[in-house]
């Protein structure tokens, strides 16, 4: 399961456990052992239901959630438990880009100075943060004068490509993204896809891609895990394990999505009664 | 936006600022004016004043106001005009100090406490309880007499006995700042916290502080003369407080002399309070009200020919059935809203109808008005929304000519609704056993045992498999799942003969939006319902509608059987709907395949980047 080039993949997950407290005592585990790996220009899908801990997974990576055990590693180095100035240098190379358009930007600031913040950080002079910036609207294909905007007075569509550009600025080698195509219409989702699948192919970086829509991940995603109660049932290429799943719950997702097409639909909703009975 | 995704201009919008609508009000506006006098007075004093405040004059003692001295003179013989003049000094000299000093206290605070919670919040917040237990005024007594009535040291103290004000109103606002994704991604983004806090923190909670400061300050300025009124403060500079205790003293022969320094206190006290009133309401409001002029503008507007495309209001869409066979039936629906430079039409001519044992789906990308349109048969359009129709007929009655009464009872027995979000639509207070019986026991008059019996009935259909655990439960001990199938439950315990669902499955996992679609489908056969039901999902629509209307920009662009739209859609915006789902398309390995074929040397190019890594 290593990198298309064959050589140490980028991002490494190993035997990974997180746990969430609830209470002072009760604790949920919310990953049971979890291993993926990521390599350099590649797409892996983390798919599941709601409460399967694929957002944990990508949370743990970007040092969001602490880890019970386990290992990860980034470029070869651990960054299981990396926090402070450390983890904020990590930065430089792991990025996000979460479900919520509407609240994954700060209402009070202009685009300009959303996707300026990460770069002030480290000290970039306000002409080249500039420059960057337009560059990066560019790239996420939306108007230079979008920088005096507030976020309100964009689209779902467009705010997503705003959140796209902030994780780009830095240049990071990872982007975790968070559902980031659930909260959109279907044909803004299908031009969304296309720009990340573009971006990818122009900047090498690699995607951690936690979706619940196989559909999604089929499109985008080069290797898929699918996830169940805080572990892995299944994984491999995602032509794979979309044409041909092997797992009955893999099956069972699939089914479940309804195509848009009455006859092919019926016939997929009955094989999909046959399954949920049988279950 | 989804139809150009690459806008090359975007279009103007108008940004009303806070202090141009701040204008707009007539209230705020005069308060502001009274404060702005008082603090030209108070700058200005020295030379407004025709008199030194302290100069004794014997014979203006207990004088009438005239003869030079125009509010007269004080029970020492003292101008009054000079000393109120001065006295406008101290007191908002006072103010300046207590509010920043509550300022400084408070606000840090609240934002470190909200941010990090933990120890940090509960240090703080035991500070912040513990100051609030004191009281306040024999405090600052025992300070006043500890520091030589400084007046400086007693407004600071002042300033941090209100400090617990700003730090509450700070604190609850960074508790629910801190949960946005905003400062997830800030985090990510290599942000220190100390940054973090001034600038994404800070932002959110200087409109709360605003307010709160000119509450603050209309508060410190009557604690000020109290203490002054008690005698606290040097008697050489001259304050409210100071004058009020002289008029107090002589209140029965020259009650003058209490009535200037009380009008201008009064005054300066209630224009801070309206300052703050006002901004409160303009910070908390986003979108104003409507007025009842503006809903008549909005009716006139939709009635009006209209200028541009649509000048004859003609409708689009059609209706499939007799009139007398439908269970829900739309004639030229019109919905539009008030906006600051005239109207803005959601909806724009919309006819539909739904015969009983038919499934209609109400197709549209956000901003195409299929839900305004369900919305305006509900009667559930939000304040500022006006729908006009040629007609809306539910179950065989045109709603427009009854009563509200007689309207909300219509929609109560013949129309049950799935909305999107099943758990805000649930109220949290109540166990869902009685959010189930009381609309059973109000709106079909059936008895409390019945209605229990019913419910139990209803949940068991609906799939679940311990309906009494269920109607004792709270809507937080559920999932999300169950909580669409008790309000599934709930919208056909009544057996309406119409269910109208709004997105009934796009807040829900893959596996429980088949659950539930099959659920409507199995409810819908066995009551013999019209069901109409709002989706953007052309697969909800190809897995359970019978008809399908395709809305966009507020019109109607296609409408017929689903067999038909699927096979050969006449419009292409549908056509480009249908192919947004991602069934058939290539996967990542195909298109990766095709693009390199087109382009091999764009993969060497990636290939080397990695080789060089």
């Amino acid at each position: 399961m290593n990198a298309p080039g064959g050589a140490e993949p980028l991002l490494a997950v190993e035997d990974l456990v997180v746990d969430y407290r609830i209470h002072r005592k009760l604790r949920l585990r919310a990953l049971k052992g979890v291993s993926i790996s990521v390599g350099a220009g590649e797409c892996v899908g983390l798919v599941g239901e709601s409460g399967s801990g694929k957002s944990t997974l990508g949370k743990a990576v970007l040092g969001l959630a602490a880890v019970t055990s386990g290992r990860i590693s980034f470029d070869g180095q651990d960054i299981t438990h990396v926090k402070g100035a450390a983890r904020r240098r990590l930065a430089n190379d792991i990025q996000v880009v979460f479900q919520d358009p509407y609240g994954s930007l700060d209402p009070t600031m202009t685009v300009g100075e959303v996707l300026a913040e990460p770069l002030e950080v480290t000290g970039t002079s306000r002409e080249k943060a500039r420059a960057v910036v337009a560059e990066m609207l560019d790239h996420v294909r939306l108007p230079s004068d979008a920088v005096h905007r507030y976020p309100s007075e964009f689209s779902g569509g467009q705010r997503q490509r705003i959140a796209i550009a902030r994780a780009l600025v830095r240049r990071p080698r990872l982007i975790v993204c968070d559902e980031p195509v659930s909260a959109l219409d279907l044909t803004t989702q299908s031009t969304i896809l296309d720009l990340f699948i573009d971006l990818q192919r122009d900047t090498g970086v690699s995607y951690l891609f936690v979706s619940h829509d196989l559909g999604v991940v089929r499109r985008i995603c080069h290797r898929v895990s699918v996830m169940y109660q805080g572990e892995i049932v299944e994984d491999g290429d995602t032509t794979k394990v979309t044409d041909d799943p092997e797992h009955p719950y893999t099956r069972r997702l699939l089914l479940a999505a309804p195509v848009a097409d009455p006859v092919r639909q019926a016939e997929r909703r009955a094989t999909w009664l046959g399954l949920r009975d049988s279950a | 936006m989804t139809t150009a995704p690459f806008p090359t201009t975007l279009a103007p919008v108008k940004r009303i600022s806070l202090w141009r609508r701040y204008l707009r009000r007539p209230l705020g506006v005069v308060a502001l004016a009274v404060l702005l006098v008082v603090v030209a007075v108070a700058v200005l004093a020295p030379w407004l004043a025709p008199f030194d405040p302290n100069l004794v004059d014997f014979k203006l003692t207990h004088a009438t106001p005239g003869d030079g001295h125009l509010l007269g003179g004080d029970s020492a013989g003292r101008d009054i005009l000079s000393r109120l003049l001065y006295g406008a000094q101290t007191t908002l000299f006072g103010a300046v100090i207590t509010c920043a000093a509550g300022l400084l206290l408070g606000v840090p605070a609240g934002v470190s406490a909200g941010y990090f919670g933990g120890a940090t919040d509960r240090v703080c917040s035991w500070i912040s309880d513990a100051l609030q237990s004191v009281p306040g005024m024999i405090v600052l007594l025992v300070v006043a007499a500890g520091t030589g009535q400084s007046f400086v040291v007693l407004m600071v103290a002042l300033g941090i006995f209100l400090a617990p004000g700003y730090y509450r109103i700070t604190r609850a606002r960074a508790l629910s700042v801190r949960k946005e994704p905003y400062i997830d991604a800030a985090r990510v983004a290599g942000v220190t916290n100390g940054r973090i806090l001034r600038t994404h923190m800070l932002r959110a909670v200087y409109a709360p502080i605003v307010v709160q400061t000119a509450l603050t300050a209309g508060i410190a300025i009557g604690m000020q003369a109290g203490l002054q009124f008690l005698g606290i403060g040097s008697a050489s500079t001259p304050s409210w407080g100071q004058m009020m205790n002289d008029g107090f003293q002589n209140m029965l022969n020259y009650p003058l002399i209490l009535l200037w320094p009380s009008i201008a206190l009064g005054l300066t006290i209630a224009a801070l309070a309206f300052i703050g009133s006002t901004l409160a309401d303009l910070v908390s409001v986003r979108s104003e009200q409507p007025t009842r002029r503006d809903r008549s503008r909005v009716r006139e507007s939709l009635a009006a020919p209209a200028p541009g495309d649509l000048a004859e209001r003609v409708a689009s869409g059609s209706h499939a059935h007799d009139a007398e066979d439908c269970a829900l039936r739309v004639d030229n629906l019109r919905v539009g809203y008030a906006v600051s430079n005239g109207v803005k039409e959601v909806v724009r001519g919309v006819s539909l109808d739904a015969a009983p044992g038919e499934v209609l789906g109400i197709v549209g990308e956000s901003g195409s008005g299929k839900t305004q349109t369900i919305f305006s048969v509900l009667n559930l359009l939000p304040s500022g929304g006006t729908a006009v129709a040629d007609g809306i007929w539910v179950g065989g009655r045109e709603v427009g000519r009854l009563s509200p009464g007689e309207r909300a009872a219509l929609l109560g027995r013949s129309i049950g609704y799935v909305p999107q979000e099943p758990m805000t639509n649930l109220d949290p207070c109540y166990t869902i056993g009685h959010q189930l019986v009381e609309p059973l026991r109000h709106v079909h008059g059936m008895s409390k045992a019945a209605a229990r019996e019913r419910a139990r009935e209803v949940l068991v259909q609906v799939g679940i498999t311990d309906p009494d655990r269920v109607l004792v439960s709270y809507p937080h001990q559920i999932s999300g799942g169950m909580a669409q199938r008790v309000l599934i439950a709930g919208a056909v315990a009544g057996r309406p003969p119409l269910l109208v669902a709004d997105e009934p499955t796009t807040a829900l996992d893959v596996t429980v939006q088949a659950e539930v679609l099959e659920l409507l489908r199995e409810l819908q056969r066995e009551y013999g319902m019209a069901l109409v039901i709002v989706t953007h999902n052309f697969g909800v629509v190809a897995d359970i509608c019978d008809r399908v209307v395709v809305m966009k920009d507020g019109r109607i662009v296609e409408t017929g059987p689903v067999e038909r739209i699927f096979r050969n859609p006449e419009d292409p915006y549908t056509a480009e709907l249908i192919s947004a789902s991602l069934d058939d398309t290539e996967s990542r390995q195909e298109l990766d395949e095709a693009w390199s074929r087109e382009s091999p040397a764009a993969l060497d190019r990636v290939g080397e980047k990695d080789g060089a890594r």
